[in-house]
């Protein structure tokens, strides 16, 4: 196990070096610098600016200098921002960021295994079509269309909901739905169809010909099985989460990291671009890197050790 | 043969006692007076897509306590049917007991409800599977395996019911049990798994065991292991079985009786030694025909030619016309009544029918 995650642990950096080194020159090859809009600046000040953010380096001393400000976590200030450094932003945002997409994906978690575990056990039945239903509008509505019609609806026509911003618990409602309903979607049909598969499994008649309550033989002997194709995408659809609450955020006027990025993007904010791309590459990094954990403990084939013997 | 009862019950209080041989065992072989269950003219249908499936059209069979019955014929004829209707186990909707009984001691199984049922199910009856690789869940430690069935059905702590788990564990013979509890599936073999199912079935002290099947995915040696398991356990507990087989060498071995079904149908049954020395059945004396012997050569083997009848439209006469060397007019038409050949002995056939037998005179 401990050498399980040292392996990883190193895999994670490499992981990390790459998305970093990538972003880079991705980012500099992008025509365009940060001070293009500024029609005032005189060649003299454009040159102080560069200078002051390191701007007239080669390529080669500021790549290293960005791996070093990696290495120490400290990403530098803003160009944009002039009061700002990206840490600061970072801290300010990505809490918020984080929130939203974790009760996100608790959310998404906990109703599509519930729903998709229900349609499964009612194969061809009333709540299994509408589960289904239900799916396929998930799935093929974009996050951004449900958002608008979520405010619409709830906000604007009905007034029973705040339209946006994140200040309370009935705030984090709509934000979350919007950007819950696909993950909840994809999940709940991954699980109906694995579960479907794992209950004409033997081992499910072997637990019925014990004598077994239903309750008993769903939960213990058929769910885990069937969780373990959902473990699986768990990853992917983190990363589709985190770049997700960009947009909703963006849509529900919500104050996390999605707002930073995007400006720092248009702006051409180096350092912004740069500190929030690692930082969350990293973050994804390690989530995955749990994700395998959790599927090692649910699956005992799967081994993140070498130590039995086969018998 | 209360006084069995009595014993099997005995063990089921302590752990230490488990499986302990009552005097009587041995001879209750020979005995077979109580019948134990007791199929009676059993319809099963499944509903596909294609139509109805008449999977079981009138089986009807008795089981006798300590006895085991072997139950032969090619795939398909529907042997698995037969021992799911019996455990409880038919998939719903898709299919429906459309006629029969299944009485177990007396007590009609096919009218319990499902709670009911699931006294019965590992309590009174259990099954054991075919593929020992896919009857055990992968996800759960052995340990749990063993246990649950028993912490179901019998108000026991854990400990009492892992002792006694532990104790079966080196009964059916796998080392080191109490460290194996621990382990999951995958750690190990067929063989050793196929024990493992076995214990399992063994946990709440059934007097029905049903195998289907149960040493057909196994090595031939381990085939034998197993089989030597099953007559052991029988001796020590005097558990009735039903074994599922298409294997006539597993039969030769460990069968009291035999029921040989076709299409549905249990079309000859009687003891091991009136159906392997004097089979009146055609379909019968095929399958012997058929199996390979080591006084034969591999060219001399003699499968029965064509395929069963397909049980979406079964025939309404004999099942077997199609195929059969003796085929009249009459086989075509008219179902053979079972007609008695000894007191154990009885086949579906019109060559056996007094009425024929005057024909042919
Ligand atoms: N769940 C099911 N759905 C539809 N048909 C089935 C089902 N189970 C069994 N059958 C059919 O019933 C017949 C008997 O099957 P089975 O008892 O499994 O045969 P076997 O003697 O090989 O064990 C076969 O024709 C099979 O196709
Ligand atoms: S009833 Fe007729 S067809 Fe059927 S087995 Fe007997 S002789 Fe053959
Ligand atoms: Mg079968």
């Amino acid at each position: 196990m401990a050498i399980y995650i040292v392996k990883r642990f190193f895999m994670m950096i490499a992981t990390i070096l790459i998305i970093a080194t990538l972003t880079f020159f991705l980012m500099h090859s992008v025509p365009g610098s940060p001070f293009d809009e500024e029609r005032t600046s005189n060649p003299t000040i454009q040159a102080n600016l560069e200078k002051f953010y390191k701007l007239d380096q080669p390529t080669h001393v500021q790549y290293f200098d960005y791996l070093k400000s990696i290495a120490t976590f400290d990403f530098g200030p803003s160009i944009k921002k002039p009061n700002e450094t990206v840490n600061t932003l970072l801290a300010r945002g990505f809490p918020i960021s984080f929130e939203l997409g974790m009760v996100t994906i608790l959310v998404a978690v906990i109703s599509g295994i519930t729903l998709g575990t229900l349609a499964a056990l009612r194969h061809n039945g009333i709540i299994d079509y509408s589960a289904m239903a239900f799916a396929v509008i998930g799935i093929s509505v974009p996050n951004f269309v449900l958002a608008t019609v979520l405010i619409q609806q709830f906000a604007v026509n009905w007034n029973l909901l705040p339209p946006a911003t994140w200040s309370s618990r009935m705030h984090m409602i709509l934000p979350t739905l919007a950007l819950a309903t696909g993950p909840t979607a994809i999940i709940a049909r991954l699980t109906r169809s694995s579960m479907l598969e794992v209950l004409t499994q033997d081992y499910i008649k072997m637990a019925r010909a014990k004598g077994l309550s239903p309750v008993r033989i769903v939960l213990r002997h058929a769910l885990r099985n069937a969780l373990m194709p959902v473990v699986t995408i768990m990853g992917t659809m983190l990363a589709g989460i985190l770049t997700g609450t960009f947009v909703i955020e963006k849509i529900f006027a919500i104050p996390g990291m999605g707002k930073y990025f995007v400006e720092s993007i248009n702006n051409r904010d180096y350092p912004v671009i740069m500190g929030s791309t690692v930082f969350y590459s990293a973050f994804l990094v390690f989530m995955l890197f749990l994700v395998d954990i959790v599927y090692g403990f649910i699956d005992p084939r799967i081994k993140l050790h070498r130590k039995e013997g086969d018998a | 043969m209360n006084e069995d009862e009595n014993t099997l019950k005995k063990n089921g209080q302590g752990g230490a006692a488990v499986l302990t041989k009552p005097e009587a065992a041995g001879k209750r072989k020979q005995v077979f007076s109580e019948v134990m269950l007791s199929v009676r003219d059993l319809y099963v249908s499944f509903r596909t897509f294609g139509g109805e499936v008449q999977a079981l059209r009138g089986v009807s069979f008795d089981l006798y306590k300590g006895e085991t019955l072997a139950i032969v014929g090619e795939s398909g004829c529907g042997k698995s049917v037969t021992a799911n209707t019996i455990m409880g186990l038919i998939p719903e909707p898709a299919g429906r007991i459309k006629n029969g009984s299944v009485l177990f001691k007396g007590k009609d199984l096919t009218k319990l409800d499902k709670s009911k049922m699931r006294k019965v199910q590992g309590v009174d009856i259990s099954m054991i599977f075919q593929d020992p690789m896919t009857a055990l869940n992968p996800t759960l430690k052995i340990g749990e395996q063993l246990t649950e069935g028993l912490r179901t059905h019998q108000k026991v702590s854990i400990g009492e019911a892992r002792k006694k788990a532990i104790k079966l564990l080196e009964v059916v013979g796998i080392p080191n049990p109490e460290e194996r509890m621990k382990q999951y599936p995958h750690q190990f073999s067929g063989g050793m798994r196929q024990r493992i199912v076995i214990a399992i079935a063994l946990i709440c002290e059934p007097e029905l065991l049903i195998a289907d099947e149960p040493t057909t995915a196994l090595d031939v040696t381990i085939q034998a292991q197993i089989l030597e398991l099953f007559e052991e356990i029988q001796e020590r507990t005097g558990v009735s079985i039903i074994l599922i087989t298409h294997d006539l060498g597993v039969v030769a071995k460990i069968a009291d009786r035999i029921a040989v079904m076709y299409a549905g149908k249990v079309i000859e049954i009687g003891t091991k030694r009136e159906v392997f020395y004097t089979p009146q059945h055609p379909y019968t004396k095929g399958l012997l025909a058929s199996v390979p012997r080591l006084d034969l050569k591999e060219e001399e083997l003699q499968p029965i030619e064509g395929t069963p009848p397909d049980l979406f439209a079964p025939p309404i006469g004999c099942p077997f016309t199609a195929r059969c060397p003796f085929a009249m007019e009459v086989c075509d038409r008219i179902y053979p009544g079972t007609t008695d050949i000894s007191v154990t002995h009885a086949v579906d056939c019109w060559l056996q029918d007094e009425r024929a037998k005057k024909l042919f005179d």
